[in-house]
C-alpha cells in the first residue's frame, strides 16, 4: 500500500471517528422515553381531607379561595375538569408513559408527550425551539410545554393552563399560573422537580417533587378524558362557605394535631422555625 | 495523517465527556473536580407530608411507607419516653431519615475530598467522603459511612451502609442496621432568583421495608447562616 493510499485510509478513519462521536453528541441527553412507575412514598396530594392545604404557600386571596371551596361545586358542569392541570402529573398518584416524536430525516426529537391517565390530558413537550403562543391564546387543561436540555436534564416549562386546582381539595391554581419542571434520572429513578409559580394565589413559588421508578409493564398512554355532565342538582347559586365559616377547617387539628395555620397554607409554616411555635 | 490528528485532536474534548459516567479524574481531588457546588446553608423547604416532618405524627400514622408486617410490630411498640430513657432519643435523625426532617443544613468541605453535612435540628454531623472505600470495618453508627462520587455532567451520589438501626419517621417507623441509603443531590435555578437542591433518597432494607422508601425532599439556599439554630434531638 502506497503512502498516499495509508494517508487516505487513515483520514477516512478519523472522519469515521468523528462522526460516531459527533452522532452520540446530537443524542447525548439519557433516554426518558417508557413507562415509569410510581413511587407513592411521599404525600403531595394532601390526606384528602376538605382543608388541608398544609405545605402549599398559599397567598392570602388563594387562601380565601380555597376555604370558601365547597366539593359540592364539582356538580357543575364548568368545575367538573379542573382538577388536572398540567403540573398534576407529578402530584397525582399514576404512573408516567413518555415517548418521543423524531424527525423523520434528521432524526432529531420534536417533542416528548407524557401520557394521560384518568382524567388528566396527554401533555405534550415541544422540543423544536418554538415559541410560546400569545397570553391571549386558548388555554387548556395541560397548557402549552416547551423544553430544552440542560445537561443531562430535560427542562420543561408550561404556560397556558386553565384555571384548576393547586390541590384538589379546593386549593386554588390562576390561568396565570406557569410551572417549570426538570426531569433527573438516576439509573432507573426518575425524578422530576416541579416549580409552580402563580402570581395570584401563591405568596411564593411552590416547589415539589416525586420520583418513579423504570417498569418493564407498560404504562397506559391515555386515560379516559374528562368529559363533564349535567347532574341536576346545582341550585341556583354556585355550592361555597364563607371563607371564614368553613366548618372543616379543624378537621387536621382534631385528627392529625395539625396547626390550623398549617392547614390553611400559611408560607411561614412551611420553614423549619415554625417548629417552635408549635404547641 | 494529518486529518487523523486534526480529527482527534477535535474529537478528544467530546471523548472525555461522558455523559452519565462518573468519569472523575483519579487525580484531581473530589473538591478540585466538583461540577456542581452544593456548599451553603440550605432550609428545608417542607411542601411534601408537612405532618411527618413538622411534627411528631402520632402513633399508628405510618402513611405511606411500605412497611412489612415486622416493621408495623415494631413502630406500634414505639415508646419515646424509653428511647429518651436509654439514650436513643437521635434515632430518627439517622442517615436513613435527616435529609427529610424540617431542619437547616450546612454543607463544606471539611476536606479535598470529605464533604460535610450539619443540621441544625439534631445537630448531626454526616461526612461524604469521596475516593474511600464502600465499607469500613468499625462500629456502626447513626450516620454511618457514606462513600460519594460525581456523576457527570452535574450531580452527586452518596452510598451510605455501616448504620445503626433507626427510625425512618420520628414515630417509630423502623429501619434495620443493615439498610442502605442511596441519595442523589442535584441542583437548580429557582424562577426569580435562588436556588434548590435536591435530594433523593433510597432506602433499601428488606427487614422492614416491602420496597426501596424513595422520597426526594427540596431545599432552599441561604445567603448565610444568620437563621442557624441548633437545637439538640428530641425522641418525642
Amino acid at each position: 500500500m502506497g503512502s498516499n493510499a495509508m494517508h487516505c485510509k487513515m483520514s477516512w478513519s478519523a472522519v469515521a471517528v468523528l462522526c460516531l462521536v459527533a452522532c452520540r453528541m446530537a443524542f447525548a441527553q439519557v433516554e426518558l422515553t417508557g413507562s415509569w412507575t410510581p413511587r407513592n412514598h411521599e404525600f403531595l396530594t394532601g390526606d384528602g381531607l376538605p382543608v388541608d392545604f398544609t405545605g402549599i404557600p398559599l397567598s392570602e386571596e388563594g387562601r380565601i379561595r380555597a376555604l370558601s371551596y365547597s366539593q359540592s361545586q364539582l356538580e357543575m358542569v364548568e368545575h367538573q375538569c379542573q382538577g388536572w392541570p398540567a403540573f398534576y402529573l407529578v402530584q397525582g398518584p399514576f404512573g408516567l408513559r413518555i415517548w418521543n416524536e423524531t424527525d423523520p430525516l434528521k432524526g432529531n426529537v420534536i417533542s416528548y408527550t407524557i401520557g394521560g391517565w384518568e382524567d388528566r390530558a396527554p401533555m405534550t413537550i415541544w422540543m423544536d425551539g418554538r415559541p410560546h403562543p400569545s397570553e391571549y391564546a386558548l388555554h387548556t387543561r395541560s397548557g402549552f410545554t416547551t423544553g430544552k436540555w440542560e445537561g443531562n436534564t430535560l427542562v420543561t416549562y408550561t404556560t397556558h393552563m386553565k384555571a384548576g386546582f393547586l390541590r384538589k381539595t379546593g386549593a386554588p391554581s390562576s390561568d396565570e399560573a406557569a410551572t417549570t419542571m426538570r426531569f433527573y434520572r438516576h439509573d432507573d429513578i426518575l425524578t422530576i422537580l416541579e416549580i409552580i409559580e402563580d402570581p395570584i394565589y401563591l405568596a411564593e413559588p411552590w416547589i415539589l417533587s416525586r420520583s418513579f421508578q423504570l417498569s418493564a409493564t407498560p404504562q397506559p398512554p391515555v386515560g379516559p378524558p374528562c368529559i363533564t355532565a349535567y347532574e341536576g342538582s346545582v341550585g341556583p347559586t354556585a355550592p361555597h362557605y364563607l371563607p371564614e365559616k368553613n366548618p372543616w377547617v379543624d378537621e387536621m387539628t382534631t385528627k392529625y394535631g395539625v396547626p390550623r395555620d398549617a392547614a390553611v397554607g400559611k408560607p411561614e409554616t412551611l420553614y423549619p422555625e415554625y417548629r417552635k411555635k408549635i404547641p | 495523517m494529518r486529518g487523523f490528528v486534526i480529527a482527534t485532536l477535535f474529537t478528544l474534548p467530546f471523548i472525555a465527556w461522558q455523559p452519565g459516567a462518573a468519569g472523575q479524574n483519579s487525580a484531581a481531588t473530589a473538591k478540585a473536580s466538583a461540577p456542581i457546588d452544593i456548599t451553603g446553608y440550605w432550609v428545608a423547604f417542607v411542601t411534601e407530608d408537612w405532618r411527618f416532618r413538622m411534627i411528631t405524627p402520632r402513633k399508628g400514622d405510618y402513611q405511606p411507607v411500605p412497611m412489612t408486617p415486622e416493621a408495623r410490630k415494631v413502630a406500634d411498640a414505639w415508646d419515646p419516653a424509653a428511647d429518651e430513657a436509654a439514650g436513643n432519643q437521635c434515632k430518627a435523625y439517622g442517615a436513613a431519615a435527616i435529609m427529610r426532617l424540617a431542619s437547616r443544613f450546612h454543607i463544606t468541605w471539611q476536606d479535598d475530598n470529605t464533604l460535610r453535612v450539619d443540621s441544625d435540628w439534631g445537630m448531626q454531623t454526616r461526612f461524604l467522603r469521596f475516593n474511600a472505600p464502600s465499607s469500613l470495618p468499625g462500629e456502626r453508627t447513626l450516620q454511618g459511612h457514606s462513600v460519594a462520587q460525581w456523576e457527570r455532567p452535574a450531580s452527586l451520589k452518596v452510598v451510605t451502609a455501616n448504620l445503626r438501626a433507626g427510625y425512618l419517621r420520628k414515630n417509630g417507623v423502623p429501619y434495620s442496621e443493615n439498610a442502605v441509603v442511596t441519595e442523589y443531590f442535584d441542583i437548580a435555578p429557582i424562577p426569580g432568583g435562588g436556588q434548590v437542591l435536591l435530594v433523593t433518597s433510597i432506602v433499601d432494607d428488606p427487614q422492614y421495608l416491602r420496597q426501596p422508601f424513595t422520597t426526594s425532599s427540596q431545599f432552599k439556599k441561604e445567603a448565610d447562616g444568620s437563621k442557624w439554630d441548633p437545637t439538640p434531638c428530641t425522641a418525642k
